[in-house]
């Protein structure tokens, strides 16, 4: 099993043209995915990658049985995509865009849950199960299949800790990459749920950072409600407060989202905490 | 983008919400038009002023003369004083505070109100901040107005007051995208009016494109991340002596730890993001070259981004300007063996593990 995504999810691409949708599109159909259709506006009829490219989402839906889309365009269009998406029906949204305004982020976070649908992002690299399907940007040469979770706050750091781990021989159920913005959809707290009701998970790795207190929250939420292991990285332990470290959620404001005061809560709900990256490998391994 | 206060209550003063008359002043020529006694207050983008000495009252032309050359170019926590602003001294009975910021756990956007205005908020004990939350898809209703200001034990005539600046700054917050909205205090006056003597507006950076009508202001930067921000390369200056570039926000922030772990300081933060594109490498490695770092530590993993793609580039900008620093690299993912052949190729030093090259860098740095 895996979370959110498996062999069956049928994705349609939002910004299917751009050299970002064609690149990825290529590479997911390459890891498995079941990329059925894409939407651009004013470019029905062209093809990627033999995928047939709609002018918008309601058709692509009513041609595919498309379930699931992976948003791929500008921030400045990204509200209106996702709004599109949700009210063709559209069940498991994966937002990759950055730097989409957070009121935008707050209100189709909102619908996303009126419509009793997933959304995975924004500003993050998508969600992977290993062996099924890739939706998003995640390389997919450092996956392998297998029984850890992992779920990330990062881009590129959950790379480099998943790549680790597979040269370890340990493989992943589900890889999901939350987003590094304020305003997420899935949380720490949801992909944990749903790693915890997985009956192929076994072990569950988190990345988190600075800023917010979604560590904290998470680690809560374990101590009541998650039995199998879980392993932590958190990257900022050295950032200064008030900089914004890249990611926009990234900040320590008014004292609160330290790096202390995660692990601090982490190693409360008896969750291993990594000092480097790649330690989780090592951590995970001698569990196992 | 924070706003200058003068700045935050040109926008108040569009929505309709009070503020004490006041004006920009420069000289003595500026005081016209304006009734003494009055207040200066340095326009700086941090808060703390007032203890620094950057809010005075005055109380005729002669005082304020004396008091706006002490203002003007003064040094708050590192800001210098360009701007001031004079106001009319307000008729203070009661002081309030009142604001809407970004839940991040709701995701909703929260007011928080307290008849303890006029001091810190950090100070206010939790029990006396009240809260109400507003779902963003139906915005502020009046039962979130009822239930918040009904806690702050107003008269009939304040409240409705309050309720009016309340439902406005609403408004602004939620059509400026703003992070924050604060009015503190939210004065209540001698005869029943209700006026923002303070403003604290941050528009989202994200959301500028939105806002032709907000000029930029980059006071909070310093001029090489100026530079960087215009390149549209993330960039950050700290204290220590290691330029540190890597792609992606969090891996950088995971080599600036390791660095602390060895005793090793982080002088520049650079965030290559996802890009392999030479020209990008390049305009980076000039930035990190006029930060002056003692040593630079080039930390990438190369997903999508080939390892050998960027290592090219790398070796381009070296042999092409020189440098004057050791650069030490580690560099993982697609195509590494290429790109670590290149490096050394180019007299980098390349290291196989962060701890590894943490330890390098920090050593060679000589410590903080």
């Amino acid at each position: 099993m895996s979370i959110f995504v498996d062999e069956k999810n049928k994705l349609v691409v939002q910004g299917a043209t751009g050299h970002q949708g064609v690149f990825h599109i290529g590479e997911m159909l390459g890891f498995g995915t079941k990329v059925v259709a894409g939407v651009t506006p004013g470019k029905a009829g062209q093809e990627v990658h033999n995928v047939p490219v709609f002018n918008n989402v309601g058709n692509a839906v009513n041609e595919t049985g498309a379930d699931t889309s992976l948003i791929l365009v500008p921030a400045r269009f990204a509200k209106d995509a996702v709004f599109e998406a949700l009210d063709a029906g559209i069940k498991t949204v994966v937002t990759i865009t950055e730097n989409i305004p957070f009121h935008d982020a707050m209100e189709f976070v909102h619908y996303a849950k009126y419509k009793d649908a997933i959304l995975i992002g924004p500003n993050c690299p998508g969600i992977a199960s290993p062996g099924k399907s890739k939706i998003g940007i995640l390389p997919g040469s450092i996956f392998l299949e297998g029984d850890v979770g992992v779920a990330s706050r990062s881009g590129t750091l959950t790379y480099e800790i998943v790549n680790s781990l597979k040269e370890k021989g340990i493989g992943q159920s589900t890889c999901v990459g939350l987003g590094g913005d304020p305003i997420i959809g899935t949380t720490f707290i949801d992909a944990l749920d749903a790693f915890e009701a997985d009956k192929e998970t076994k072990a569950i790795v988190l990345v988190g950072e600075i800023g917010g207190t979604a560590e904290e929250d998470a680690a809560e939420h374990i101590i009541e409600h998650i039995s199998k292991p879980v392993f932590a990285f958190i990257a900022g332990r050295t950032a200064p407060p008030g900089k914004r470290m890249g990611h926009a959620g990234a900040i320590i404001a008014r004292g609160k989202g330290t790096a202390e005061s995660k692990i601090k809560a982490f190693e409360k709900a008896n969750v291993k905490v990594a000092k480097f990256p790649t330690d989780i490998a090592d951590q995970v391994e001698k569990y196992s | 983008m924070k706003l200058f206060e003068y700045r935050g209550k040109e926008l108040f003063g569009k929505y309709g919400i009070a503020v004490p008359k006041g004006k920009l002043v420069k000289d003595e020529k500026d005081f016209s038009g304006l009734n003494f006694p009055l207040i200066l207050k340095a326009q700086v983008p941090i808060g703390g002023r007032g203890k620094a000495g950057g809010i005075k009252p005055v109380d005729n032309l002669k005082d304020a003369e004396k008091k706006l050359s002490q203002i003007l170019g003064m040094d708050i926590r590192g800001y210098t004083v360009g701007k001031v602003l004079a106001e009319e001294q307000a008729d203070i009975k009661n002081e309030l505070y009142l604001s809407i910021s970004l839940d991040r756990t709701k995701r909703m956007p929260c007011i928080m109100a307290s008849a303890k205005g006029g001091m810190d908020i950090e100070s206010v004990l939790d029990e006396e901040i009240f809260k109400e939350w507003v779902n963003p898809l139906i915005g502020i209703q009046l039962f979130n107005i009822r239930n918040i200001l009904s806690k702050l034990d107003l008269g009939r005539d304040e409240s409705k007051g309050a309720s009016k600046v309340l439902s406005k700054i609403y408004k602004l917050f939620r059509e400026y995208d703003c992070e924050l909205v604060e009015i503190n205090p939210l004065v209540i006056t001698g005869d029943g009016s209700v006026m923002a003597l303070d403003s604290k507006v941050i528009i989202n950076d994200d959301a500028m494109f939105r806002h032709p009508d907000i000029a930029p202001e980059l006071v909070e930067l310093t001029p090489l991340e100026k530079d960087a921000k215009e390149k549209g390369i993330a960039f950050i200056q700290l204290d220590g002596n290691i330029g540190v570039i890597a792609n992606g926000a969090g891996l950088t922030m995971a080599t600036l730890d390791a660095l602390t772990h060895f005793k090793g300081a982080g002088g520049v933060f650079l965030d290559l993001g996802g890009t392999d594109d030479p020209e990008k490498v390049k305009q980076a490695f000039e930035l990190m070259k006029k930060a002056k770092p003692k040593v630079i530590f080039l930390n990438l993993f190369g997903g999508i981004t080939k390892c050998d793609t960027v290592a090219k580039g790398v070796k381009a900008v070296i042999t092409k300007e020189g440098i004057d620093c050791p650069v030490i690299t580690r560099i993982k993912g697609m195509n590494e063996d290429a790109a670590k052949d290149i490096l050394k190729d180019a007299g980098l030093i390349t290291a196989t593990t962060l701890q590894d090259a943490a330890q390098q860098s920090s050593d060679l740095a000589g410590g903080a």
